[in-house]
């Protein structure tokens, strides 16, 4: 089913007329209401009443991650603390974490689009729902929630983890519909498998898998051990979390629900335009959000953007899966990894700066793993086997603390780690996605 | 009293105690004793040389991570309970020892073990009043 047939199946002609509409309204609301976004917008020579057409979205500055640690917490919010009714975090590139916050329009909206995402996989109203994302400050669990609660699904709010008890859960109530990381659905395969269960049995038919990057060859991987259709959703907490795009039941790219969430694939060192069908940096202008409206907000993730109209009667464009990312975050375990944060850690530890490399990798049937090497510089060197133990043990546990994610530290060598033009590489992603 | 021991940081790698063992060889320089603490991925590798200095600056020029550590080498009865009453000494005056190895070579009929102490002048003081031979930086040299 298409759940708001009007708004995703319209003319893009017509649209146009509504997108117009709802830029002029969002840029002079964030001049009226945010001083942050009113000065930066005087300060590029932007006068609100100039904007008229969804053309001139190009006059607009960008907003970027920058803007969000600048403002930390809640100087992008565009409306008094009071009318927030959600916030939720997620890691930012150093000390302070990325800050959104919600009124409760923008929870109906989120409501909304996880509606039309749930649809858009296949759900129908009545079905049961295994909410497998993790509830809390990270946007996937609650988001999922708001979004079957308006489509009127039975939810089991699982939350993440705990997986034997979510097969128990699956094996008894038997929901149609999984939503969680792709991975930790294959890794819940090899539980069921140790459980004496038989995957391809399950009464899950439906997959709404994201948070972090996928290929095509896990889908097929996905699909074969578990015996569903498994689709891609895609968000980020700056936007709104996830539901700002989603696949249809083709699996020929998401869905981007461009009403709302008024999209441009730029090329991330010019910022113009990149050619239609082109790879570049996605950029994202939520039109209607109330809270904290974001104007271009450059979203570091590149993917190419698909103007055809879909089988499936959608006539939103559909983005690509995330081909990779313009910065070198990485994406572990649904948790957001800068390697400036480790650098961070490593700084405040013995106040040297030791070159370090984060290593993610996954073995078949497992969750991923990160690795941290660590050269030891003489300023931290012990002849003594235990120093340097509890040296090691109190990287990983401030690591730790900071990720809210299991690590592995290990001392190397000095110059063990490759260096190209004097810069070690920071990040060595050996995941066969 | 005290001697210096070159210590080195090891990963747990084909080849690398060789490489360490032939710079310092191809350098004059001696190895009299040496002992590996390793743990599951990485280790220390200690050293008493001829010229601890000489060998520090030598493995920093090819990037080891190499630091000098006091040490006390004693002379120990070759004969069962040798050890035994050498360590009964630590024992009652509460000193810690973190380390200990031994030297491959004599120079009497003693045995040679190598200390390594939290508190390496107050071993020293103790061991002296108790009559146990230290071996010194000379002793070492003639061997």
């Amino acid at each position: 089913m298409i759940w708001n047939e009007r708004m995703e199946c319209m003319d893009p002609e017509d649209l146009l007329g509504i997108q117009s509409e709802r830029l002029e309204d969002i840029v002079q609301y964030v001049y009226d209401n945010c001083p942050s976004y009113r000065k930066k917008l005087d300060a590029h020579g932007v006068n609100p009443a100039a904007i008229k057409d969804i053309k001139d979205i190009e006059k607009l500055p960008f907003t970027n991650k920058d803007d969000m640690r600048q403002n930390y917490p809640f100087g992008l919010f565009s409306r008094p603390l009071k009318e927030i009714t959600e916030i939720h975090v997620s890691s930012g590139t150093t000390g302070n974490p990325t800050v959104v916050g919600y009124t409760q329009e923008d929870i109906k909206l989120w409501s909304e689009v996880m509606a039309r995402a749930f649809a858009c996989a296949g759900a129908l109203p009545g079905d049961m729902i295994q909410i497998a994302y993790g509830y809390g400050l990270f946007t996937g669990g609650l988001g999922s929630h708001y979004g079957a609660l308006e489509m009127g699904l039975t939810i089991i709010p699982a939350s993440s983890g705990q997986t034997k008890r979510q097969l128990k859960l699956m094996n008894d109530f038997k929901p149609r519909i999984l939503a969680c990381t792709p991975s930790y659905c294959l890794y819940m395969a090899e539980e069921a498998r140790e459980m004496g269960m038989d995957p391809k049995k399950s009464s899950w038919e439906i997959g709404v898998f994201g948070a972090e990057p996928w290929s095509e060859s896990m889908r097929k991987e996905i699909e074969a051990t578990w015996n569903l259709l498994a689709t891609d959703i895609y968000g980020l907490s700056e936007i709104i979390g996830p539901g700002v795009a989603q696949e249809c039941v083709h699996k020929k790219g998401l869905h981007i629900f461009w009403d709302l969430f008024y999209p441009e694939v730029i090329n991330s060192k010019t910022g113009k335009p990149v050619k239609e069908g082109e790879y570049g940096e996605l950029t994202i202008t939520t039109l209607t959000k109330r809270g904290m409206p974001l104007l271009r907000y450059r979203t570091r993730d590149i993917v190419a953007i698909n103007y055809d109209k879909c089988r499936c009667g959608r006539t939103s464009p559909r983005i690509t899966k995330i081909k990779g990312r313009t910065d070198d975050m990485i994406i572990v375990r649904g948790i957001n990894v800068f390697p400036s944060q480790i650098e961070h850690v490593l700084l405040g530890i013995e106040g040297t700066k030791p070159h370090y490399q984060l290593v993610v990798d996954r073995k078949a049937g497992e969750l991923d793993e990160l690795e941290v090497l660590v050269e030891v510089e003489e300023k931290i060197f012990s002849d003594e086997i235990k120093q340097l133990r509890i040296l090691e043990e109190k990287i990983t546990r401030e690591i730790e603390s900071v990720l809210g994610i299991f690590v592995k530290v290990k001392l190397v060598e000095p110059k063990s780690i490759a260096r190209s033009e004097g810069k070690a590489k920071r990040v060595v992603d050996k995941r066969v996605l | 009293m005290k001697l210096t021991q070159v210590s080195v940081f090891l990963e747990n790698k084909k080849g690398r105690l060789f490489e360490v063992c032939s710079l310092l060889g191809k350098n004059k320089i001696n190895i009299r004793a040496l002992s590996v603490a390793e743990s599951e991925e990485f280790g220390v590798l200690r050293l008493v040389v001829n010229k601890p200095q000489e060998a520090v600056r030598i493995l920093k020029k090819r990037s080891f991570v190499a630091s000098l550590t006091d040490i006390v080498a004693v002379e120990v009865e070759d004969k069962p309970g040798g050890l035994a009453s050498i360590l009964k000494i630590f024992d009652k005056s509460n000193i810690n020892v973190e380390y200990m190895y031994g030297f491959v070579e004599k120079f009497s009929d003693k045995a040679i073990l190598v200390f390594r102490f939290d508190d390496p002048d107050k071993a020293i003081g103790i061991l002296t009043r108790n009559k146990v031979n230290i071996v010194g930086k000379k002793d070492v040299l003639s061997l």
